[in-house]
């Protein structure tokens, strides 16, 4: 099966309902996306499809098809990617830090979308992204910052 | 997060340095605790601390657990704060899990940073001391005329300077002074420690490189996933093994028939059950292929220690109990608080209850293990790494030394990764599977094989004077244990407010049994005992017609450390023993917090402030929680207002701010929807849909001020968490008069 990641073909030897998490974490090595939940509760997992922040849990190889997956591992061929993480980094978004390339890949599609987010567009695209830690008051404050509020 | 004590855990015994020719030249410098002489060392070698190399490197090893609290970064900023060179300048190391080299490794407690601050620093100034000695050796000039900073050593008077790089090969040949003697920093001129430094893994984390546990990918690797009972103990009656092995990507099946007892000495014991519980483990190419096999097993289990087990039969247990009496009255009993009850002039009584919960660490437990002959290799996300080598030479019946433990980053702690079962688990299915093998347990296995925070009930009873202070409290205490014994996970002890400054005081208890795994979870026992004795303060207060803040003034009085009186002590005794807190600091963080929040302001119609105080883990917390209750019901937390004593210095002001800002609001997750109940014997709860945590849109600004007082620097992981669920339950009351004593609160009752 050929998928496109981060910008280059990628041959991927995996069943067509191996969900993408599986298929990038254990077939590709590309162990970035994060194994959270299972089932969508969590956004560990998130992933852009053409830009779009999916849950890749659920989200079987062979739905994919021609679709340009965006992972974590390539977040940085973004500019609002880069604006993003140098935010997380300044800010000192992570504790544990295992939620916040799913909270990246939401948070970049937000941007993209809606340039100045305000509190209640944060809420709305990051709720379905869980930080066991609760860093969302920096996860926020690096939004906006990333956003040049 | 272990200790229930809320002692300092002993110092390990006072540590010799010794210093080392880096290979490639430059000095290493670390403990000798284990006496003889290691090898010279090698850049990146694992028994040094510092390494200055001739090359100009500076690296420093970090060797505690990093599980989200910030130790990784905050360790290395003792060391290099008395090295005195600049954080830019040093590369930190990330250490193997390893005793004998690093000493006690753990995280747990909030332990670390009281018990290692100026251990760490002193490693730090005997490095430099050894690098400005070479420097006036080779100068000819006295040691006390050279200054030092950014790594550089200069010498005024003749105007010579050199880098650390240029004397660490002259330093390692002198003998490493002894730590104790060296000078420390006077801490107004440090430049690190007390700033806003960033995590040392932020680049690696927001570019998604592995460091997690269960990133680790070792040549050869399978993928593993374990069939077991969800109620414990239960044995398998049947399973569809063909199905299993016809899909693809399955490998081959492990059984592993006997369920084994490895209660160890080890450094997190909870009585009765490390186990390894009997299963089928499921080989694969991928974790995926192995879930995919685990379902088709099918398998049935029956029986388990744990099957009589249910939510409701426990309630019901527990109200007969409170109702016809303890089993053990006088648990803790100082004073006559009976006498002083009879002679109150008014008597409060209430009922407060709080379920299981679970720790949902994000990371699922896993492990990634190879085993070839008497030897074992593990990449482990754990709190506990020595406590991991050990159990898991117990169940493969090889020495610890020879259990190699690359030490990872924890998705998260909370107190689950205490528990190493799941490395045990590994590391029997990787000796059978002859290959490395990750195992991985899925979402459900965590809820239904966590060590949960025990679930308890409180009949309280006050006595007022006339003037409706309190002279004397009881309260019986409903928990879980087995034999009659509580669990360690869930004692009450005398150390734990108002016992001392109430001086008739009584705690009588009823055991529960269970079978089920308990643990430690953030803040152990102060989680839920908090909510408890400070909402009862609050019915003390409401009764008495006075304010919820004048009347904690008066219950603290004068400023004073409560020594923790050997007669006070019931269970917990050793560890309470001698273990004081102090009203004053306690005053100190109320009166902040009230002025933060501008206690007793007009609000709106429908909102409500709260405020609370509690001492744990050697900080003391206090916070002001303003709610708004919306005429369907739904809380919505407008601020809270949080100040915090941990001593005389914060270690990281950013880390620190983080870790208190997620504790409140992980608290305020917990508080307003967590718990775990039993049916049948197992947990009900399977995932996060059943099993709620905060969210971006529940999470409200989180005002943190710390406090700087002239007492030991503690730790921060843990106690900010149990103050905050009684001032929310306490705003809630003020929002809309209704009083709600049980967590989860149950907002149903709050409509309009």
């Amino acid at each position: 099966m050929k998928l496109n990641i981060n910008g280059k073909p990628v041959d991927v030897a995996a069943e067509p309902d191996m969900p993408l998490l599986w298929a990038l974490r254990d077939v590709l090595g590309m162990t970035g996306t994060k194994f959270g939940c299972g089932a969508a509760f969590c956004g560990a997992c998130t992933v852009q499809l053409d830009g779009e922040p999916v849950r890749s849990c659920q989200t079987p190889v062979s739905a994919v098809g021609t679709a340009k997956i965006t992972t974590i591992e390539g977040l940085s061929a973004s500019a609002i990617g880069r604006k993003l993480q140098d935010a997380w980094v300044a800010l000192d978004v992570p504790q544990c830090g295992y939620c916040q390339a799913g909270q990246l890949l939401a948070a970049e599609a937000l941007l993209r979308a809606t340039p100045k987010p305000s509190d209640a567009d944060i809420d709305a695209a990051m709720s379905g992204n869980l930080c066991r830690c609760a860093t969302y008051t920096r996860i926020r404050a690096a939004i906006k910052q990333a956003a040049g509020a | 997060m272990s200790a229930p004590t809320q002692a300092l855990p002993p110092l390990s015994r006072r540590g010799l340095l010794q210093a080392a020719a880096l290979a490639g030249g430059g000095l290493s410098l670390g403990w000798s605790a284990t006496g003889p002489a290691r090898a010279a060392t090698t850049p990146g070698a694992l028994s040094a601390f510092v390494q200055i190399a001739s090359d100009g490197a500076i690296r420093i090893t970090a060797h505690q657990p990093e599980i989200g609290q910030g130790v990784k970064t905050s360790f290395p900023m003792m060391i290099a704060e008395e090295l005195d060179v600049d954080w830019a300048q040093v590369t930190v190391v990330q250490a193997m899990g390893d005793r004998a080299t690093y000493g006690m490794q753990i995280a747990g407690g909030s332990s670390a940073t009281p018990t290692q601050f100026e251990r760490m620093r002193r490693l730090g100034a005997a490095a430099r001391a050894m690098l400005v000695a070479a420097a006036a050796r080779a100068w000819g000039v006295p040691a006390g005329e050279i200054t030092t900073g950014s790594a550089m050593l200069h010498h005024k008077a003749s105007g010579r300077s050199a880098r650390y790089a240029d004397m660490a090969a002259a330093a390692a040949l002198l003998p490493a002074p002894d730590p104790q003697t060296v000078t420390l920093k006077d801490t107004a001129q440090f430049r690190i420690l007390g700033t806003r430094v960033p995590g040392v893994d932020n680049r690696k984390l927001v570019t998604g490189e592995p460091l997690f546990g269960i990133d680790a990918r070792p040549p050869g690797l399978v993928y593993a996933v374990y069939a077991k009972s969800p109620v414990f103990g239960g044995r398998l009656k049947s399973a569809n093994r063909a199905a299993a092995l016809a899909v693809p990507g399955v490998k081959t099946l492990i059984d592993i028939a006997e369920r084994r007892d490895l209660k160890t000495e080890i450094d997190v014991a909870l009585p009765g059950i490390e186990v390894l519980p009997q299963g089928i483990a499921v080989i694969a190419t991928s974790t995926w292929a192995a879930l995919r096999g685990r379902d088709a097993l099918a398998c049935v289990w029956e029986g388990g220690d744990a099957a009589f087990q249910s939510t409701a039969g426990w309630e019901a247990a527990a109200a007969k109990a409170l109702a016809s009496g303890p089993q053990k009255p006088g648990h803790i009993n100082h004073g006559n608080a009976g006498a002083k009850l009879a002679g109150a002039a008014r008597r409060v009584k209430a009922d407060y209850a709080y379920p299981f919960i679970a720790h949902a660490a994000l990371e699922p437990m896993n492990a990634t293990a190879h085993v070839v002959g008497n030897r074992c290799e593990l990449w482990l996300s754990t709190q506990t790494p020595e406590d991991a080598r050990r159990m898991v030479a117990l169940a493969l019946g090889i020495k610890p030394a020879d259990v190699t433990l690359h030490l990872m980053r924890s998705g998260g702690g909370f107190g689950r990764r205490l528990m190493n079962d799941f490395a045990v688990e590994a590391a029997v299915i990787a000796k059978a599977a002859g290959v490395p093998v990750k195992l991985t347990w899925d979402r459900a296995q965590d809820f239904a094989h966590d060590w949960l925070r025990p679930g308890g009930w409180h009949r309280l009873e006050a006595g007022l004077d006339a003037k409706g202070d309190i002279i004397a409290w009881t309260d019986h205490f409903v928990s879980f244990g087995a034999d009659g014994v509580l669990n360690p996970t869930a004692v009450i002890d005398a150390s734990l407010f108002p016992s001392g400054v109430i001086r008739d005081f009584r705690a009588d208890v009823t055991v529960l049994p269970i079978a089920s795994t308990l643990g430690w979870l953030r803040a152990p026992i102060n989680n839920a005992f908090a909510f408890v004795t400070q909402g009862f303060i609050d019915d003390c207060a409401l009764a008495a017609g006075r304010d919820a803040l004048e009347y904690r003034r008066a219950l603290l009085g004068a400023p004073r450390a409560i020594p923790i009186a050997e007669e006070f002590s019931g269970e917990t005794g050793a560890d309470a023993k001698g273990t004081p807190y102090h009203t004053g600091r306690m005053r100190g963080v109320l009166d902040k917090a009230a002025t933060m929040a501008g206690w007793g302001r007009k609000l709106p119609p429908r909102t409500g402030m709260g405020i609370a105080f509690h001492f744990s883990h050697l900080g003391y917390f206090a916070n002001v929680v303003e709610a708004e209750v919306t005429p369907g019901g739904q809380v919505k937390v407008k601020r809270v207002w949080v100040a915090v004593d941990v001593g005389r210095h914060i270690v990281n002001l950013s880390g620190a701010e983080n870790q208190v800002q997620g504790s409140v609001i992980d608290a305020l997750g917990a508080a307003l929807g967590q718990r775990i109940s039993f049916a049948d014997g197992a947990v009900e709860q399977v995932n996060f849909g059943d099993y709620s945590l905060a969210r971006m849109s529940d999470a409200p600004p989180v005002e943190v001020a710390f406090l700087s007082t002239d007492f030991h620097t503690t730790g921060l992981g843990e106690p900010a968490y149990p103050s905050v669920a009684p001032a929310l339950a306490m705003a809630i009351y003020q929002a809309t008069g209704k009083r709600l004593r049980s967590l989860p609160l149950d907002t149903s009752q709050l409509t309009a």
